[in-house]
Order: structure tokens, then sequence, then C-alpha cells
């Protein structure tokens, strides 16, 4: 048996209970530090639901969930995001009316309280930091123009850069490929390949081809609990998860 | 093309501040007393039309009660110079506490027999009856309608209250302030008004560098975000109630000053501040000057203003009318407001939502310059 600490992240028995709906059921899933992990299911099997548990934006109607060795429960969003949860959604959510450097600064900056950001300009290394950052997801020479005149694959990496920029501890990474060109995608999957090891990264996915890539551990979820846990190639052979998910291999 | 229109941009930006600034330095000597007041009066509601930017434009939340913090700071001011006017009167207290038969000062009355006092609270009261009433909505997540809906029950409440209460602060006749005293003059004479005036531009100016420090660093930045995209705003790690509280606050200390120079200037402040149409009219200016932009937010209060009592005078009753009708106008035709509209787009567009001319499929640079790039 591991001791706990090498977990990052614990989820034991978290249920949630939407009148009668159980998006998740007993859900249980260690996510050791450094780990990269893919999580894949049908539609309607509770991942979206799993990340708004962690990041405090839906509270489970029971079960724990333990990150660094702290309760998430009850606490408010704002705070497990301070704490080194990092979210990236779905459909790229970046604030449209600021410019990419904008976006950039305020999640880098810190700390955040409002008094703090009134007072002080960005310090040189967020600054520095910011220039970076652009430079990883190539927006160097857009950084005055503003989010919302991004193109889509554009805006699904800027906001990685902001996830990165809050550097956490831990990345949920919602659909981060969703919309984008085959060499974006491959991009993208090295980019959060080579971010493993020092941080601790969480995907959630459809593109089995992405996934592949990604060449780690992946957990299939169904109806809001842990189907089958293994590595790609046990997965695509393993009879529950083609009934459930996958259908017949082509 | 863009750098055209910044350049084009800068060269109105110049033309504008040198007639405003000529207007303004000339106004008192020019305008006869009456009009001179009336520009003093409308300008000090710049200064509150500036707080509903902050809080409307900027962080997207639609207050329909900034007459609450608007009367409350004109109750400060009249309440010192009814105090400072008092002595010949019985017990040495205002002359209307005497038809109420009442004889001891209302306890919350005192501390404003102080000058230095008055000052502060003018702005501090209404400041911190925002940051309570804000930080308990904000906290419980209420926004959009909801929010709008509670402000404006809220200013109701204090409009009954402050209509019903004659034997505390005389009740719906208001507490009048032109025939007080200060500094040994009328408050209503001529001298005392024109340095209203003064005192009034140099607040609306400084109002206005204040707000836009506000909103030129991240802070504001946080602002814009929680107007677009409130979740994200805490996901980021931000508690965005303690940023609306705070600018909800800003704004409610904005509105006091409003009130407060707007009562010295008119005279009296009653509770006909706190009305339902006179806070709706507040956000009208700003949605017709153009939010987010502050300077839209002085444009609008003071046009408008101005424009309502001159076409009042010309053609009674006819105002309501006319200022519906710019309401729909600007809305249908210009969302961003008239100096919106100036900033980001260009006439073209106007032309457009009227009809006048096609709307373009593409681009500008591919179907009006027939040759592609200009």
């Amino acid at each position: 048996m591991k001791s706990d600490t090498e977990n990052l992240l614990s989820l034991v028995d978290v249920t949630v209970n939407f009148e009668g709906f159980l998006a998740l059921n007993n859900l249980n899933l260690k996510i050791k530090r450094g780990e990269l992990r893919a999580i894949i299911g049908p539609n309607g099997a509770g991942k979206t639901t799993f990340l708004d548990v962690i990041t405090g934006k839906v509270k489970p109607t029971k079960g724990q969930v333990i990150f660094k060795e702290i309760s998430l429960i009850g606490r408010k969003e704002h705070k497990i995001a301070r704490l080194g949860v990092g979210r990236k959604f779905q459909s790229p959510r970046v604030f449209e009316n600021l410019s990419v450097q904008e976006n950039l600064e305020l999640s880098v900056s810190s700390p955040k309280s409002p008094l703090h950001l009134l007072k002080k300009n960005i310090i040189k290394d967020q600054l520095e930091e910011v220039f970076q950052l652009m430079k990883v997801v190539n927006l160097t020479k857009k950084n005055d123009i503003k989010a919302g005149a991004l193109s889509h694959g554009q805006k699904q990496w800027l906001e990685i850069a902001m996830l990165l920029g809050q550097k956490p501890d831990l990345m949920l990474v919602d659909e981060p490929v969703a919309g984008l060109t085959d060499e974006e995608t491959d991009l993208t999957a090295d980019l959060l390949k080579s971010l493993a090891g020092k941080n601790t990264v969480l995907i959630i996915d459809h593109d089995m081809d992405f996934i592949r890539r990604l060449d780690c551990k992946v957990t299939v979820l169904n109806q809001g609990a842990v189907l089958f846990e293994g590595n790609m190639d046990t997965i695509q052979n393993n009879q529950k998860v083609i009934d459930v998910y996958l259908g017949r291999p082509d | 093309m863009n750098t055209k229109n910044i350049k084009i941009n800068g060269r109105l930006k110049f033309i504008f501040w040198v007639l405003l600034i000529a207007f303004v330095v000339a106004a008192p000597s020019l305008l006869p007393v009456f009009r001179l007041n009336l520009l003093g009066r409308y300008l000090s509601l710049a200064i509150v039309a500036l707080g509903v930017d902050l809080i409307w434009g900027f962080t997207g939340l639609l207050s329909l009660g900034q007459g609450i913090f608007f009367t409350l700071g004109g109750y400060c001011v009249a309440m010192y110079l009814q105090l400072n006017s008092s002595s010949e009167f019985p017990n040495n207290i205002p002359e209307f506490f005497a038809l109420y038969g009442v004889k001891d000062l209302p306890f919350f009355w005192a501390p404003f027999k102080s000058l230095f006092f008055t000052l502060f609270a003018a702005w501090l009261i209404p400041a911190l009856v925002a940051a309570i009433l804000g930080f308990l909505v904000f906290r419980n997540r209420i926004k959009g309608v909801y929010f709008s809906i509670l402000t404006q029950a809220s200013l109701l409440v204090f409009f009954n209250f402050f209509n019903g209460q004659q034997k505390l602060i005389n009740g719906t006749n208001g507490l009048k302030t032109d025939v007080t005293q200060l500094f040994g003059q009328m408050v209503g004479s001529e001298l005392i008004q024109r340095y209203f005036f003064w005192i009034t531009v140099f607040l609306v100016i400084t109002a206005w560098f204040f707000s836009k420090w506000l909103i030129k660093g991240r802070f504001g930045n946080i602002l814009i975000g929680i107007r677009d995209d409130e979740p994200r705003v805490r996901f980021t790690g931000y508690n965005p109630v303690l940023f609306k509280t705070i600018i909800f606050s800003i704004a409610g200390a904005l509105a006091g000053i409003s009130g407060a120079l707007y009562t010295v200037q008119s005279g009296i402040v009653s509770p006909q501040f706190m009305t339902v149409p006179f806070s709706i009219e507040m956000v009208i200016w700003v949605a017709v000057g153009g939010r987010g932009t502050l300077l839209g937010a002085i444009l609008g209060a003071v046009f408008i203003n101005y424009a309502k009592s001159l076409v009042s005078e010309a053609l009674p009753a006819s105002w309501m009318f006319i200022q519906g009708g710019l309401f729909i106008l600007v809305v249908t035709t210009l969302p961003q407001g008239i100096l919106g509209w100036l900033y980001s787009e260009s006439p073209r567009n106007l032309l457009q939502r009227f009809g006048f001319i096609r709307k373009i499929k593409t681009y500008p640079s591919l179907e009006i310059n027939k040759n592609g790039e200009s």
C-alpha cells in the first residue's frame, strides 16, 4: 500500500445527486504527483461534474475530495484555485474584451487581492513570465489584440497559457483539442506531455488519437463511476469499455 | 486604415478638449447666473453618472438604486447647513422641528454641527451603506436582473422611510439649504453659488481622473472580467465579491458627493431624489453617452439634463417623450452609446442601421474598395 502523501488528489466515495440523477456515483480516484492522466467516457458519464466537484463549483452530496492532504469540500472556487488547482474549460473561456497580454497578466498576478492590484503595477518578473508564456503558445505578435478577436485555436492556446501562468500543482484540462487542426492537436499533446513530471495534469477528451499520443494512464468513466483503468492498449481491448464507449474496433 | 482612424480620433479629442476647457473657463462670465447654476447642477450629476459607469459599464452591475446614495450625501450637507443657521430659532435647532413639537435635536444630527465631519460623512456614509448592501447581495451571488430589482426595492424602502420621518428629517418636505448660512453668506447667493460651480468643476475632473486611474490597470481588467465571465474570474483565483463590493462602494461615494453638490446648488434635498424615475435616468445618461467610456457618462449627464431644461422651457410636458425616444434610439442604433460609437465604429455603421446604405457582407476592404487592400 502506498502512503497517501504520494497522491496529490484523491476522491473518496464521491456522489453528486442532482435531484435523483446520480451524476457521480461513489467515485473513487487517485492521482499521483507528477502524473499525466487522461479521463474518457461517453456523454453524461460525469466527466465535467467531476471537474466541477474538484474546483468547488458543485458540492458533492457525499464523499471526500483531498488535495495536498487538505479537504476541498466546502471551499470557495477562488480559494481552491489559490491552493493550486487550475482549470481549463471545455469551450475556451478567455476574457474577450481584454488583450492577450492583459489576460495573461491576470493569471500570473500574485497576490490576487484588490488593494494590491490597485496600488502596484505588475512586477518585472511576472511581466517577463507573461512574455515567456506568449512565446510558448505563439501569441507574441498578438499581445495587443483583444482575446475576442482570436481564432478558436488561438483562444484554446491562450487559455492553456493562462492555466500555465497560474502555476497550479494540478491542472484540469477539459477537451483541450476540441476544434483544433491536426497540427495544433499534435503540438498541444507535446506541450501537455512536457508539463507532466513537474506538474500533475488531468485531461478529459474524446479524441482517441490525441489520448493515444499522450501515452499515459487512462481512466474510463461511465454512469458516474470508474469503469476501468489502464493504458490505451488494454482499454481498447477491454470488453466492458468497448460495450459502453468505443464500440467495435474497425 | 487603423492608424488613420487613430489619428482622426486624436485630432477630434484635441479639438474637443480645447473647446471644453474654453467653455468652462468662460462659462461664469458668459452665462447668466441662472444658466450657470443649472450647468453647475448638471455637472454635479456627472459625478453620480461616473459611478454608474464604473459599476454598470465596466463591472456589469446595473444598479437602479443609486438615488439612495445620492440622497444620503445631500442630506448630510443639508443637515450641516440647517444646524449652522439655526441659532435664532427656538431651542437652537432647525426651524421645522417646531412644527412637530420636537424640542431636542435627534441624536444623529449632533455630529453634523461640525463642517469637518460633514465633509467626510457626505461620501463616507453613502460608501458604507453601499458596501454593506453590496456585500450582502454579492456574497449570495445575486446577479443580473435580480440585482437590479433588489437595488430598486432598496430605493423604495429608503424613499418610504425618509418620506415618513417628519420628526427626524422633515419627511416629504425635505431640508431647504438656499436660505441657510455658510461663512456668513446666504447659500443661495450669487457669490456662494459661483464658488459651488468652481468646486463642482474641480470635483468632476477629480472624479473623472480617479475613475480613469481605477480602471486603467489590472484592477480595472478584473472588473471587465467580472462583467464578461465571472466564474472564470473565480477559477483564476480572484474573489469577485471583494472587487464588486469595493467598486459598488466607490460608486456610492461618488453618488454621495454628487448629491451633496446637487443639493447645495438646487437649494433643497428631499425624498424626491429617491424616486424610481430619477435613478433610472442616471442609467439613461450613461447609456446615451456611452457606457464603459467614463467621458460618455459625464457628457451624457450634462447634455441630456441641459437639453431637458431647454426643451422643457420651450415645449412643456414634451420632455418625457423626447427622453424616452432618445433612449430607444440609442439602444437600437447605437448600442455602445454616442461616445462608444465614435470610439469604436465608423459613421458608416450608423447610416447602415437606418437603412441608408446597404450592409456589407464581408470585409469593408473587399467590398467598398474594389481593389481590395487600401
